[in-house]
């Protein structure tokens, strides 16, 4: 290949930070950040909150799903934990999340045409980041959490005492399964999995099958950002909603009574 | 008619300065019209390339108050009026003279890049493929190799050292296109991973952000072969299940 | 004494647009060593904006489709003064072109069952467009580049070739500059084809790079080569007109071909006035019969707005001297009402991308306002059909720089595949020439030491700007060498040509020779007088309207004329000389293609 210069032409220079652009580009990143740090960081706290009750009738906060803890009370943190790593890892190497917080927290770049933090760069091509194309091992246990979402939502509208019924919390349950769904179905992962791995899509019946398939998951995917934040956010929603609920610091209308 | 002051690199490999220049620049004109209003009045040696003016050849790639843009779709209206414009030549690759860079690097890389290699044909010599399986290579095939992806990746951009290992966007574009073509035999997954050194990108997406075309490239081209790579190199249950069945 | 490297080819292309792409391609396949030399970045050539498509006779949208009807197409859209042989060939092979594209890699746009689909263009009989939505001159040259980087072919990027070398009356090499460094550079080589494309940058208002300053025609006519048809230079009837700026930017002829319409600003569909005699049996002369042959095209007749870019050109001009135009001098294009969005979007991508970018217009909802656009020169340098060789031994050439292809008046989708059939037979002529050669054409240095001083001149003079030159005689050629000619006005442009000939000798530029834009112009005005003499000349000695070529004062098509072409060419002095020359003889069995009834 040609051969390499290491040094840059005036007007430009290397290093960090090193930019013509003027405007608000650190905006974005910021946000970002910002909202990130928010976000993961309650929701890591939340995990460990277990005497800030977070169950209430037919309402179990998402975050505890699947409901394990019936099973080990005694332990001090969420049980739920065992198995947590499947969603959290799923996001941790998501093709958004990864752009997210390259930008955001690695600073690598922090926005487009402005220098990026750390002299040399390696990307994703050696350990550890090359783990992040174990992606689609998290993507397949997800896949498994769609469903356990849903029955969580069901569930939802069961109150274990009082039977079925309806209330906000049902609804916002609803809500948050359906992003999450929507969150795993438009992942580049998946979408390379249902069709995209193909050269051929109207070679057979099984591949033009696929082939719809892959063009919901394709107008799905344009979105994943949007899915990947909308889930994120509801997620803390209802985990706090559902505390103040059960802690009595707000009442959820609903058909049943108690709470 | 509004007055405008452009203020243009000026320079080459030795250095250099931007200077401004102030013209008149009717309405509806475009950063590459204005560009030349100061090449014919008041410095006739200002070096930028150029051809179609109509964001199609992909030559007037230059960037305007930082940002990788083609000059001849950049509308002057785009700016607050009354403030400079800075126009610079990309980053990425040598500077020539003013706006004019040495882009040869991609030139270089594209000889890298295993030939198409179709399977046979049908009998009456000619092939048959269905829209729905050109359809992606269409997109691909949009790229008018105005080269502001390889501009404004920082793999590059901010690490020269790395055009040693590193394609760059457009050449991830290019090869998608081969490896999805419904004809191609060729199997390029080695190249993609080692030589073209797809590990390195980690999908900050700037590529996708400044294509001209809306080529979506960090999403259909890029994930997609990393996910193909993935297949290959480091998904156990797909290389038993591919051993298993032969395929 | 200058100094200047030296490379020793057998065949130099000059130009790599689709046509030299596909002579480097060839030559190089014969076992030629190859250059490829051009005045961009590889695969920035003209081709590039090529949209609508390749006409090619493939039959797979109307399978009555044949060689013949695409022959006969091609020889009536150029008023008969088409070189029978070149269109012949051009008809029988261009199928076979595409289909090769298509083994190097092109995708092309589909028909239901995977063949090729072909869409309608002006002046075709039937669909026969091949096209990848409206970036169809993309797709070639891509394909071509992409093709052409494994074979072994070097490749001279932003080179300019300036003159011709020959060694007696054969040629023997070329010297041009680097546009980089501005240092002289010098081929030997047994073969030179010219591959340069157009001259387009002549004229104020056209759909034409700066790189179109008529360098093939030019190098070619001071080599001592013929050129034919010089009077014809296609005006593109749709051309952007709003706003200023981009101004002659092309709007692809596919918008009609995709269901588009021409109105005037009383909203009639004027075209419908304007059907010439000589097509009225196959056009559609009520806009129901129009609109049906969309759909059907065996049972009904081509709609008027489809015409030969010729026809519509005058037909546009015409309208908008009666203040029947747009607000900002042009007519309407209207594909809006016509289509739904989506298919605008996608048939018509980059029309729809260029309007709401350049001009703020939502095309699927607005119509777009157009007129005509330089666009195109049928006229070149005379070559034999079968050889692609010029009257110079040694000298091809082969796309837009030949003449006698097109006759008066081009079709589009005619182009591309001109390219690519004569590219192919250039490459292969040039190359079995430079084989045949039993001794290698000498260089005379003083000869390459001359042009390389040539070269350095306007460093030395500190006269006008060469962008003032330009400007001139961009206008001069636009008011009086336009689409309507008359004899007083060419005249004047004669006389203006003279004068700006004289102020180019004088232009001085600043800066040093390293890229230096203003210096490149100073030498592209030597070949720009040149080509505008060159059509000035001829056009003012063709005493009639034919195709393209349209004089007010001689208003008819006269059969004398039909019979002969005007050859340019260089006198003893130097100066231009202008001769009439028979047309070649077309056989007998070709001749009754022409008379059936279509």
């Amino acid at each position: 290949m040609a051969q390499v210069e290491t040094a840059v032409n005036a007007p430009h220079r290397l290093g960090f930070l090193a930019t013509l652009r003027r405007d608000t580009w650190w905006v974005e990143p910021a946000a970002i950040a910002i909202g990130l740090t928010i976000f993961l960081g309650y929701l890591s706290v939340s995990a460990f909150l277990d005497g800030w009750s977070y169950e209430i009738g037919p309402y179990l906060s998402p975050a505890f799903e699947p409901k394990l803890h019936g099973v080990y009370d005694a332990w001090w943190f969420s049980p739920a934990l065992f198995i947590l790593w499947i969603p959290v890892g799923f996001r941790a190497t998501c093709y958004y999340y990864r752009r997210a917080y390259y930008r955001s927290y690695l600073l690598q770049p922090p926005a487009c045409a402005v220098g990026d933090l750390g002299r040399k760069y390696d990307g994703e091509g050696h350990f550890p980041l090359i783990l992040q194309n174990l992606h689609r091992f998290f993507m397949y246990g997800a896949l498994i959490f769609v469903p356990l979402l849903w029955i969580g939502a069901i569930r939802g509208f069961h109150d274990p005492d009082q039977g079925w019924g309806i209330g906000l919390g049902s609804v916002v349950l609803c809500v948050n399964a359906f992003l999450l769904m929507m969150y795993t179905f438009s992942c580049h992962s998946f979408r390379h999995f249902i069709g995209g791995g193909l050269n051929c899509f109207s070679c057979s019946a099984w591949t033009r099958a696929r082939k719809g398939l892959w063009d919901r998951v394709s107008a799905w995917n344009v979105n994943h950002r949007l899915w990947a934040w909308s889930s994120l956010a509801w997620i803390v929603f209802t985990d706090v909603y559902i505390r103040l609920v059960a802690n009595g610091h707000i009442t959820d209308p609903n058909t049943w009574s108690g709470f | 008619m509004a007055e405008v002051t452009m203020r243009i690199f000026r320079g080459n490999a030795n250095g250099g300065e931007f200077v401004d220049y102030t013209v008149e620049a009717p309405e509806g004109q475009v950063v590459l019209d204005v560009i030349h209003t100061v090449q014919a009045t008041l410095a006739n040696d200002l070096a930028v390339r150029w051809n179609c003016k109509a964001g199609k050849c992909g030559s007037c790639s230059a960037e305007v108050n930082g940002k990788p843009r083609l000059m001849c779709m950049t509308r002057m209206n785009l700016f607050p009026p009354g403030e400079p414009i800075a126009v610079a030549p990309i980053k990425t690759f040598p500077l020539i003279r003013d706006l004019v860079t040495d882009v040869s690097f991609n030139f270089a890389v594209a000889k890298e890049i295993p030939a198409f290699k179709p399977r046979p044909p049908e009998a009456d010599g000619t092939y048959r493929m269905m829209q729905v399986d050109v359809d992606r290579g269409q997109e691909f095939r949009k790229c008018i190799e105005c080269f502001l992806c390889q501009d404004v990746c920082h793999v590059i951009r901010d690490h020269p050292e790395n055009k040693e290992r590193f394609f760059g966007p457009r050449f991830f574009v290019r090869l998608a296109e081969l490896e999805m073509h419904p004809l191609d035999m060729e199997d390029r997954t080695e190249l993609i991973r080692k030589a073209a050194g797809i590990g390195m990108c980690n999908i900050t997406k700037c590529c996708t952000e400044v294509c001209p075309e809306d080529i979506h490239i960090t999403d259909n081209a890029i994930i997609p072969l990393k996910e193909r790579v993935a297949d290959r190199y480091y998904d156990p249950f797909r290389w038993i299940f591919g051993k298993l069945t032969g395929k | 004494m200058p100094d200047y490297e030296t490379h020793d080819y057998d065949v130099v292309v000059v130009g790599a647009g689709g046509a030299g792409l596909r002579a480097a391609i060839e030559a190089s396949a014969q076992g030629a060593k190859t250059a490829l030399v051009c005045k961009s970045l590889l695969g920035k050539a003209h081709t590039v904006m090529a949209e609508g498509g390749i006409a090619a006779a493939l039959g797979n949208v109307y399978s009555e489709d044949n060689w013949q009807v695409h022959f006969r197409d091609t020889m009536r859209g150029g008023k008969m003064l088409n070189n029978w042989r070149m269109a012949e060939l051009h008809a029988r092979e261009a199928p076979e072109r595409v289909h090769e594209l298509e083994r190097w890699g092109a995708l092309f746009d589909r028909t239901k069952d995977g063949r090729i689909s072909q869409r309608a263009f002006g002046g075709h009989r039937f669909d026969r467009l091949a096209h990848v939505g409206d970036r169809t001159g993309l797709e070639m040259i891509r394909t071509l580049q992409q093709h052409a980087v494994h074979k072994g072919i070097d490749v001279f990027m932003e080179c300019t070739i300036s003159r011709l070398l020959k060694d007696g009356d054969r040629i023997s090499g070329a010297v041009g500059y680097w546009r980089e460094s501005g240092s002289v550079i010098v081929f030997r080589a047994k073969a030179v084809v010219l591959a340069t494309g157009g001259i387009g940058k002549a004229w104020k208002i056209t759909s034409n790079s700066w790189e179109y300053t008529g360098d093939g025609h030019s190098l070619a006519h001071w080599a001592g080569a013929d050129l034919i048809d010089m009077e014809f230079v296609q005006f593109h009837p749709t051309g952007m007109v709003w706003p200023p700026s981009v101004r002659g930017i092309l709007v692809t002829e596919g918008v009609r071909g995709e269901g588009g319409t021409l109105t005037n600003s009383e909203g009639e569909r004027f075209m419908f006035r304007y059907i010439p005699e000589f097509f009225r049996a196959e056009t559609a002369d009520t806009v129901e019969e129009a609109d049906r042959w969309f759909q059907d095209k065996n049972n009904n007749r081509r709609t008027p707005d489809l015409l030969p870019r010729d026809e519509v050109a005058r037909a546009i001009n015409a309208e908008v001297k009666a203040g029947r135009g747009s607000p900002h001098g042009g007519v309407y294009l209207d594909i809006a009402s016509r289509r739904s969005a989506e298919e605008i979007k996608r048939a018509l991508p980059s029309m729809y991308h260029q309007f709401k970018q350049l001009a703020d217009v939502d095309i699927t909802t607005t119509r777009m306002e157009i007129g005509p656009t330089c666009h195109y020169m049928m006229g070149g340098v005379r070559v034999d059909a079968d050889t692609a060789a010029s009257t110079v031994p040694g000298l091809f050439a082969a796309g837009e720089v030949a003449g006698g292809m097109h006759g008066a008046n081009r079709l589009g989708g005619n182009s591309l595949s001109d390219l690519l059939v004569f590219g192919r037979r250039a490459g292969l002529s040039a190359a079995e020439y430079a084989k045949s050669l039993a001794s290698a054409p000498r260089v005379n240095p003083q000869e390459a030491d001359a042009v390389a001083r040539e070269l350095a001149a306007p460093f030395e003079r500190d006269g006008e700007s060469p962008y003032a030159v330009q400007r001139d005689l961009q206008s001069a050629m636009q008011e009086l060498v336009g689409i309507i000619r008359t004899q007083p006005e060419l005249e004047e442009a004669l006389q203006k040509i003279q004068e700006l000939k004289e102020r180019a000798q004088h232009a001085g530029v600043e800066g040093n020779r390293q890229y230096n834009p203003g210096w490149h112009l100073a030498l592209d005005l030597q070949s720009l007088l040149t080509v505008s003499e060159a059509v000035t000349r001829a056009a003012l000695e063709r005493k009639e309207s034919r195709g393209a070529h349209t004089r007010d004062d001689f208003p008819k098509t006269e059969p004398e004329w039909g019979k002969v072409n005007i050859a340019v060419r260089q006198g003893p002095s130097g100066t231009m000389t202008i001769q009439k020359e028979p047309l070649p003889q077309m056989p007998g069995e070709l001749a009754a293609l022409l008379e059936e009834k279509k």
